[in-house]
C-alpha cells in the first residue's frame, strides 16, 4: 500500500486497472454514468491541481475553462458547422489561449488578489454566456449535438465511460510526468519559495503562466466531455458555484496528490446521489461532510491517510 | 581582477536609509566577507546584490558587466548564486530535489519532452539526481537525499541551501549567515565546507555573526555599521580597527568583539 | 443630473451592505487568516429570522434583536465547533471549511424556514422622497444610517474597548498577542460573533429592499469579498469602501451601460485596479524578508 502510494507510474497502472474492471462489477447503466462523471469531473481537478496543488496558485475561475470547452462543442457545430470532435479541440485550444493571454497579467497576483481576478475572469465568461441568449440560449441552454466519430454518434453511457476514462488515465500519465521532471519541480519549487526558485534561475512568471494553460486546456476538456454526455449544455457549466466545487474536491481529495484529485471529485459526484434519498437535507449534509471531512483529515483526504499508513496504525 | 564591485549603493525604506553609499570591491576566488552589528543593512545588502530589491542609485558590476536593475534569474545565468539567513528551502520537496532544482539552468527546459516522458528526460533525471547527490556529499549531507526537506534540523538545512546553491555552478556564491544556529562542531564542518568551495574555484561573500569563523577563513572582511561602510581589510587590520571595536562595543555587538579577539 | 443622482443613491445602498459584508470579511481574515465564505449567510439569516420571527406574532424591533442575538450565536458555533477544532490546518483548508459551514446554513434554513423569496415592511413607510428629480426609498436612508452606526459602533469597540484592542493587537501580531497573555482563540472567536452580527444587521436593514431567501448568501459574499479585496485585504477602511465603490459602480453601469453587465464592468474594474496595485486600494506594500 505504502509503495503504491509513493510511486506514481503503480498509481497510474492501478488507475488503468480500475478503469478497465469497473465496468465488470457496475450494476446498471446509471451507475456507469455517474462514474464516467466522476472521471470527467477528475479530469478538470487533476488540471486545477496541477496549478494550486503543484504550482501553488489559487483560481476561483476555472469554470470558465470549463464552460469555454462545453460551450464550443454546443456552438462549433451549430453555428461554424465544425463536426463535434474538431469543436473540442477548438474549445481547448481557446481556452488555452485565453489563458495564455490573461495569465500573464493576472498572474502577478498572488493569495486572495489572485483568487479575486481569476473570480473576476470566471465571472465575465459566465456573464457572455447567459447573456448572449439568442446565441447560446441564455439561462435556457441549447442542445449539443452527439459526438460523430469514424462515422458513428457516441451517445450510449458505456461509451462515454470509455472516453472519459482512457483520457483520465492519460491526463494522470501526463501530470506524473510532469511533476518528475523539470518542468514539474519548478511549479513545486514556486509553491514552496518564489524567492528562492527566482534566485536559482527558475523564469517564476514563466512557469506560473505554463501551470495556468495545462490546467485550463484539462479542464476545457472536461467541460466539452460533460456536456456531450449530457446532449445539454446550460450557464452552469460556467458559473461560480463549479469554479468553487473543483476547488473543494481538489482540498477534499488533497492539493498536489493525483489519487486524490479524483478521490475528490468521486465523493463530491457520487455523494449527492446517494444524498438524494434524504431529499431536503442534500444540501445540509453535504456541508457537513465537507467540514467534518477537513477537520479530521486537514491536509485532504489521500495525503491524511498516506501519512497515517506511513505512520502505523495508531 | 574584481568579479563583483559595487560602487555608491543606496536604498531606503519608507524614509529610513537602510544602506547609505555604500562601494567595495570582491576579488576573484577570495573569501569576502561583510559583518556588523545587527541591523547595520548586512542582508539588505544582499538582497539589492542578488537582484531581489531594487538599489535607489549606485551600480552593480558582476564580472566586467553592468547588472544594476537585472533580475534574480539573469544573475543567476551569470554566475551568482546565494543562501539565505531566513531559510527559503522548497519544504515539500525531498533534499535531493531541493538540490536538483538548482540545476534548473543546466538542464533541458523543453516542456513536451516532459509532458511525454521522453527517455532523454529520464537520462537528465538520473545525471542531475547524481549531481544533487555529489553536492549533499560535498557539504556533508550524504544519506538524507530521500527524506523530505521538511523533516530536516535547521543546521542540515542551512547546508542544504549550500548545496542548492553550488547546484547552478556559481562564478561567485553569497552566503547569509551560514552558520546561524549551529552548534561549534556544525560551524567547523561549514567553515570546512566554504573553504573546499572556496578551492574549487568559487568566489565567496559571506554575511556572518560568529566573529571566529569570519576571522579565520575570510581574505578581506567588510565591516559595515547603520547602512555605512565603517572599514575594510584582512582579519587583524579590521580586528584592531578602533572604530569597529567602537561599534561593537557601544552597540549589542560586546560578546562578539570579546570573541573576534581572542 | 436627476439620473447620476439616482443611480448614486441606490448604489451608496446596494454598496452599503457590501460594505458591511467586506468589514465582516475582514474582521475575521485579521484575526484568523480566515476568509469566511459564509458571511453572506449571516446577511441572509438575519433577514430571515426576522421574517420568521415575526411570523411568529414578535414586533419587528424584538424580531430584529431575537436574529441578532441567533446569527451571533451561529457565529460563535460556526468558529467552535469547525474553524477551531482544525486549528492549524492551512489557511485553504480552513478557507473550504467555511465553505462547506456556507452550504450547511443555506441547507438547514431550507429545511427549518423554507426555500421561498420573503420581505419585511420598510421601517419608515415607502413615501420616497424627491431630490433634486431622484427618488430616495426611506429604507434606503435607514440603511445609509444604520450601516453609518454600525460603522461607528465598531470603530468605538476598536479604539475604545480592552476587547477591541485585543482584537488588533491579535489581528497585528497573533504570536505576540498570545504572549501578553490575549486568549487569542477568544479572541478569534469574537471576531466571527462580531462578523456575525454586523452581517446580521446588515439583512435586516436591505431585506425591505431587495428581498431575501435561502440562496441570497452567495452574491453577497462573492459581492463582499470582492469589496474587501478591492479595498486591499485586511483594511477596514479599504471593505468600507470597496464595497461602495463596487456597489456605485454596478449601479452606474447597469443604468448607463446593462444591467445585464453590470457585474462584468465591476470586475473589469476590479481586475484594472489589481493590475496596476497589486495590493487593492488601501493594501500596504510588503518587503518580504529573507
Amino acid at each position: 500500500m505504502r509503495r503504491c502510494l509513493n510511486s506514481p507510474f503503480l498509481l497510474i497502472l492501478a488507475l488503468g486497472a480500475v478503469v478497465a474492471l469497473l465496468p465488470l462489477i457496475l450494476p446498471s447503466n446509471f451507475y456507469v454514468r455517474v462514474v464516467a462523471i466522476v472521471y470527467i469531473n477528475a479530469l478538470a481537478v487533476l488540471g486545477l491541481n496541477l496549478l494550486m496543488g503543484f504550482a501553488g496558485q489559487v483560481s476561483l475561475g476555472h469554470a470558465g475553462f470549463f464552460g469555454i470547452g462545453a460551450y464550443a462543442v454546443a456552438l462549433g457545430p451549430v453555428y461554424l458547422g465544425l463536426p463535434g470532435w474538431a469543436s473540442l479541440i477548438g474549445g481547448t485550444a481557446l481556452s488555452g489561449l485565453l489563458a495564455f493571454v490573461v495569465g500573464r497579467p493576472i498572474l502577478r497576483l498572488s493569495g486572495y488578489y489572485l483568487a479575486i481576478a481569476t473570480l473576476g475572469m470566471g465571472v465575465l465568461i459566465s456573464m457572455v454566456v447567459s447573456n448572449e441568449a439568442n446565441i447560446t440560449g441564455g439561462p435556457n441552454g441549447m442542445e449539443v449535438p452527439r459526438l460523430v466519430l469514424f462515422g458513428s454518434r457516441i451517445t450510449g453511457s458505456l461509451t462515454w465511460y470509455w472516453i472519459s476514462g482512457i483520457t483520465l488515465v492519460i491526463g494522470a500519465l501526463i501530470v506524473v510526468n510532469l511533476i518528475e521532471s523539470p518542468t514539474g519541480r519548478a511549479f513545486r519549487a514556486i509553491h514552496d519559495s518564489e524567492i528562492a526558485a527566482r534566485v536559482l534561475g527558475v523564469d517564476v512568471a514563466r512557469y506560473k503562466l505554463l501551470a495556468f494553460v495545462l490546467s485550463a486546456v484539462f479542464t476545457s476538456i472536461a467541460g466539452s466531455y460533460l456536456v456531450l454526455l449530457d446532449g445539454f449544455v446550460t450557464p452552469n457549466t460556467t458559473s461560480f458555484l463549479l469554479s468553487i466545487e473543483l476547488v473543494v474536491m481538489a482540498v477534499l481529495g488533497g492539493l498536489g496528490s493525483i489519487l486524490g484529485s479524483i478521490v475528490g471529485a468521486a465523493i463530491l459526484v457520487i455523494l449527492p446521489q446517494f444524498l438524494t434519498v434524504f431529499h431536503d437535507y442534500e444540501h445540509a449534509v453535504l456541508g457537513a461532510i465537507i467540514i467534518v471531512f477537513l477537520i479530521f483529515l486537514p491536509s485532504g483526504i489521500v495525503p491524511a491517510l498516506a501519512s497515517l499508513i506511513r505512520r502505523g496504525p495508531a | 581582477m574584481s568579479i563583483l564591485t559595487v560602487e555608491n549603493l543606496r536604498i531606503a525604506f519608507g524614509g529610513v536609509i537602510a544602506i547609505d553609499g555604500v562601494s567595495f570591491s570582491v576579488r576573484r576566488n577570495e573569501i569576502f566577507a561583510l559583518i556588523g552589528p545587527n541591523g547595520a543593512g548586512k542582508t539588505t545588502l544582499f538582497n539589492m546584490i542578488s537582484g531581489l530589491y531594487v538599489p535607489q542609485s549606485g551600480r552593480i558590476v558582476l564580472d566586467g558587466e553592468d547588472v544594476t536593475n537585472f533580475t534574480p534569474q539573469e544573475l543567476a545565468r551569470r554566475g551568482m548564486s546565494r543562501t539565505f539567513q531566513n531559510l527559503q528551502v522548497f519544504f515539500r520537496m525531498s533534499a535531493a530535489e531541493n538540490v536538483m532544482v538548482g540545476r534548473h539552468l543546466h538542464e533541458n527546459r523543453n516542456v513536451f519532452a516532459h509532458l511525454l516522458a521522453l527517455p532523454s528526460v529520464h537520462a537528465q533525471n538520473r545525471t542531475t539526481r547524481a549531481r544533487a547527490e555529489e553536492l549533499l556529499a560535498l557539504v556533508g549531507l550524504e544519506g538524507v537525499a530521500d527524506r523530505a526537506a521538511s523533516s530536516l534540523p535547521y543546521g542540515a538545512l542551512k547546508r542544504l541551501e549550500i548545496a542548492r546553491a553550488l547546484a547552478t555552478e556559481p562564478k561567485i556564491l553569497l552566503l547569509d549567515e551560514p552558520a546561524a544556529g549551529c552548534n561549534p562542531v556544525e560551524t567547523e564542518e561549514i567553515d570546512a565546507v566554504i573553504k573546499t568551495i572556496a578551492a574549487q574555484g568559487v568566489t565567496v561573500v559571506l554575511v556572518e555573526h560568529d566573529m571566529r569563523l569570519v576571522m579565520r577563513i575570510s581574505n578581506r572582511i567588510h565591516v559595515l555599521d547603520r547602512g555605512r561602510t565603517l572599514a575594510e581589510g584582512g582579519a587583524a587590520e579590521v580586528r584592531s580597527n578602533p572604530a569597529v571595536v567602537t561599534a561593537y562595543l557601544g552597540g549589542l555587538g560586546e560578546q562578539e568583539a570579546a570573541r573576534a579577539r581572542d | 443630473m436627476a439620473e447620476l443622482l439616482q443611480f448614486t443613491f441606490s448604489g451608496l445602498t446596494v454598496g452599503a451592505i457590501y460594505a458591511l459584508v467586506a468589514l465582516g470579511f475582514t474582521l475575521i481574515y485579521n484575526a484568523s487568516d480566515v476568509a469566511n465564505f459564509a458571511q453572506g449567510e449571516f446577511v441572509m439569516l438575519g433577514g430571515m429570522v426576522t421574517v420568521f420571527a415575526m411570523a411568529a406574532g414578535l414586533p419587528i424591533g424584538f424580531a430584529a434583536l431575537v436574529a441578532i442575538v441567533f446569527v451571533a450565536l451561529v457565529g460563535l458555533l460556526l468558529h467552535r465547533l469547525a474553524i477551531e477544532p482544525a486549528r492549524g490546518a492551512s489557511s485553504v483548508t480552513l478557507i473550504i471549511i467555511t465553505i462547506g459551514a456556507s452550504i450547511f446554513l443555506r441547507g438547514m434554513t431550507a429545511i427549518l424556514l423554507d426555500k421561498n423569496f420573503h420581505n419585511l415592511p420598510p421601517f419608515f413607510g415607502s413615501e420616497p422622497f424627491v431630490i433634486g428629480g431622484a427618488t430616495l426609498l426611506p429604507q434606503s436612508l435607514v440603511v445609509l444610517v444604520g450601516v453609518a452606526l454600525v460603522l461607528l459602533a465598531v470603530w468605538l469597540f476598536m479604539s475604545r474597548t480592552l476587547l477591541g484592542k485585543s482584537l488588533l493587537a491579535t489581528a497585528a501580531n497573533r504570536t505576540a498577542a498570545q504572549l501578553t497573555g490575549i486568549n487569542t482563540s477568544a479572541v478569534i472567536g469574537m471576531a466571527f460573533v462580531i462578523s456575525a452580527m454586523i452581517g446580521a444587521v446588515g439583512g435586516i436593514l436591505v431585506t425591505p429592499i431587495t428581498l431575501t431567501y435561502y440562496d441570497a448568501g452567495t452574491m453577497l459574499a462573492l459581492k463582499g469579498f470582492a469589496g474587501a479585496v478591492l479595498g486591499g485585504m485586511g483594511n477596514p477602511i479599504g471593505a468600507v469602501v470597496g464595497g461602495l465603490v463596487l456597489g456605485l459602480l454596478e449601479q452606474f453601469s447597469a443604468g448607463y451601460l446593462s444591467s445585464q453587465y453590470k457585474d462584468a464592468v465591476a470586475f473589469i474594474v476590479i481586475l484594472l485596479v489589481l493590475f496596476t496595485m497589486p495590493q487593492g486600494l488601501f493594501g500596504a506594500k510588503t518587503v518580504e524578508r529573507v
